[in-house]
């Protein structure tokens, strides 16, 4: 485990956001450390994907108060990209298709502006085929899709693990997996779940949302946190998610909020 | 009865009576056929919004302008304002400057067995029964004033015949504009032949500066069992005002495809009207209409189906940015004994802006009764959920944009034909959306 003698790599305090209106998040806080991987279970309806969208900067999101540190610096006030290429990663729900860009030339283009970004050179073809060969191999996808257009025409199971494959090549700090198990039967769930596993090391980070605690057999979190209604009520290891299984989130749903933050550190 | 627009305009009959003058020598039939077109032009006068194939396109603008034909030199020597694609060894241009061959712009005469590529003005001079059966019998000049006063006025263009069983490499007609000095106007006027099994590529790129009209026509026929890849690649000035009618006249079993670009100017129209008039042929046409700051382009189809088992395939797409319009209409009519007939229209527009505009209205008459026929057509803007997930991954939001638009393209660039129509229209395409990442 990581120790926390520098500053976090996250830092979420009092997060509140509305979507049309209507607000999802009413105060959340969470601090992740370098290195650790924190599972966000909760609900329908709890608010867990839209804190994936909030921090991965969605239009439409609309935060009303509180405040993100990333590597102590304001993200809320970068634009998506600039977010991306500082190292956040959100590994969609639903992966979007688009026609007419090929996976290959999209990764390229995601992978160079990332890289300039960093001051690092960029990628030519045949260094990036060298890199996509070897990341497509980590969570077994098919070459064939790697040069077909951007999730088109995949199955569920393709788009989750382009989404895991897409992360690979693009290495960044902070991932978060947005309910890649859902619609994974066991087998492609084992393929996402190891490569996602074959990711993590010490310096990258992970918040993987889920509604399902199976997930959590494969990618075991150092840390899960129950959301409920925009808040999170209860952090702890990952007993916690047995727990969850059994019981379900009734009983947390009546329970009040923590007072204090809780997290990696708490 | 001349029309109110046109009475204001002496030069005009000035223009046609300077014609008959100098082009006395014509044969009767030619005589006669200018005399009438004329007369319909000024029958019909220009359009207005109560015609309904113009109801969206004002061309008042054109109307107002006092054009004037180029009598200069077309070989005075200028420095060229665009690269000029030569003929190499396997193909051949033949250039026209504000409607005139230019040699400047041509590459040596073809030498191609069986196949003629000309100025149609020497054809006019030396052998006008080469072009009787066809001049001014695909193209509708007594419906269309724009190709009667073509029809009336049109002095050179390219003749193209390839004979019998000949196939030929690509030929490209150049058509430069310039309006430099008062507003210029050109007519060319195309004729392109293929007799039974012939093979040919035509590609006609229009290109200029400054306020020209450029009033094409264009007549073609392909002959039973021919093949005709056609491309036309307009890209003038944004001032520059173009009407084209592209007529064919498909026979037995041929084969025609259509690609067709437009990058905009003031006013760009261009007619395409395909008349089956043999059973079994085939007809494909492909267009990308990119419209930005106030340009109007205008695409008018019409596939006649006039003969059974003809098949007919369109697809064309619209990106319109800035307060750019766009308009499609494409016509597919089947006639009563034309069974079997299968047809498929598509149109996709793109719009960029808020203050972009796109009218689309595909039109299927169907007659007979054993059909198969398809179309639709949508309008829509760059998808808000693509554009987030392009940008969560660190691609720039210009970029993302121009990624999508250029996207959205692709699939009817890539059905272009020949490959060098292809490339130019992409580089074309990569000029308007700059920031599309490499």
């Amino acid at each position: 485990m990581t120790e926390h003698s520098s500053s976090p790599l996250l830092q979420i305090e009092n997060l509140h956001a509305s979507v049309g209106g209507n607000e999802i998040l009413r105060g959340v806080n969470l601090t992740v450390d370098a290195g650790t991987v924190h599972a966000v279970m909760g609900p329908n309806g709890s608010g867990k994907s839209t804190l994936a969208h909030v921090l991965a900067g969605r239009p439409g999101y609309e935060v009303t108060a509180g405040r993100v540190l990333y590597k102590g610096r304001d993200l809320l006030a970068m634009a998506p990209e600039i977010r991306a290429r500082e190292g956040v990663f959100l590994a969609f729900q639903y992966p979007v298709e688009v026609p007419g860009v090929s996976n290959v030339y999209f990764l390229k283009n995601a992978l160079n502006a990332v890289r300039r970004h960093r001051g690092l050179p960029e990628l030519d073809a045949m260094d990036l085929l060298a890199l996509t060969k070897e990341k497509a191999k980590l969570v077994q996808i098919d070459e064939e899709l790697v040069r077909r257009p951007v999730n088109e025409g995949f199955s569920g199971g393709e788009k989750k693990r382009n989404e895991i494959f897409q992360m690979a090549v693009l290495d960044p700090t902070l991932a978060i997996l947005d309910e890649t198990d859902s619609g994974l039967d066991i087998d492609a769930l084992r393929i996402v779940a190891s490569g996602v596993n074959a990711l993590r090391t010490p310096q990258r980070s992970m918040i993987v949302v889920t509604h399902y605690q199976r997930l959590l057999n494969y990618i075991v979190p150092d840390y899960l946190h129950v959301l409920v209604d925009g808040q999170i009520v209860r952090s702890g290891g990952k007993d916690l998610a047995l727990e969850l299984e059994e019981r379900g989130y009734a009983w947390l749903e009546k329970e009040p909020a923590p007072p204090a933050p809780v997290g990696a550190g708490a | 009865m001349p029309s109110p627009v046109l009475s204001a305009d002496t030069d005009l009959a000035a223009a046609f009576a300077d014609l008959r003058r100098r082009t006395g020598g014509y044969p009767a039939w030619l005589g006669g056929l200018r005399e009438r077109a004329f007369a319909r032009f000024q029958e019909l006068g220009f359009p207005t919004s109560a015609d309904e194939s113009w109801k969206h396109t004002n061309v008042a603008p054109i109307a107002r302008i006092p054009w004037e034909p180029v009598p200069s030199d077309p070989d005075a020597a200028r420095p060229l304002p665009v690269s000029v694609r030569r003929g190499d060894a396997a193909g051949v241009q033949l250039g026209f400057s504000n409607g005139r061959w230019s040699r400047a712009l041509s590459s040596a005469p073809a030498d191609f067995a069986g196949i003629d590529v000309l100025p149609i003005a020497d054809v006019l001079r030396d052998h006008p029964e080469w072009l009787e059966p066809h001049f001014g019998r695909h193209a509708a000049w007594e419906k269309n004033p724009f190709t009667a006063w073509n029809t009336a006025l049109a002095e050179d263009g390219a003749f193209i015949r390839v004979s019998r069983g000949a196939a030929s490499g690509p030929i490209h007609l150049l058509f430069l504009s310039e309006g430099t000095g008062a507003p210029t106007v050109a007519h060319p006027r195309n004729l392109i032949l293929l007799e039974s099994g012939a093979q040919a590529t035509v590609v006609e790129t229009y290109v200029g500066e400054g306020t020209t009209l450029t009033n094409a026509v264009t007549e073609i026929s392909v002959g039973d069992g021919a093949f005709l890849d056609h491309a036309k690649i307009q890209r003038e000035s944004p001032d520059a005002f173009h009407v084209q009618s592209i007529a064919v006249t498909s026979q037995r079993s041929s084969q025609f495809t259509s690609s067709s670009a437009s990058f905009g100017g003031s006013i760009a129209r261009t007619d395409i009207g395909v008349l089956f008039a043999g059973e079994g042929g085939d007809c494909t046409l492909n267009g990308l209409f990119v419209g930005e700051g106030s340009a109007l382009l205008d695409t008018h189809t019409t596939v006649d189906h006039a003969t059974p088992h003809c098949t007919s395939r369109q697809v064309y797409k619209g990106i319109l940015d800035g307060r750019s319009r766009g308009v499609f209409h494409g016509t597919v009519l089947v006639r009563k004994d034309a069974q079997k007939t299968d047809a498929i229209q598509s149109n996709k527009n793109l719009l960029l802006s808020r203050d972009a505009l796109v009218h689309s209205t595909p039109a299927l008459e169907i007659f007979a009764d054993d059909v198969k026929c398809k179309h639709g057509s949508t309008i829509g803007q760059l998808d808000a959920a693509a554009l987030f997930y392009l940008r969560s991954r660190g691609i720039g939001e210009q970029e993302a944009r121009a990624l999508l638009t250029w996207a959205f393209a692709s699939d009817v660039v890539a059905r272009f034909k020949p490959q060098i129509v292809r490339e130019e229209v992409e580089r074309a395409l990569s000029t308007r959306l700059p920031g599309r990442p490499r």
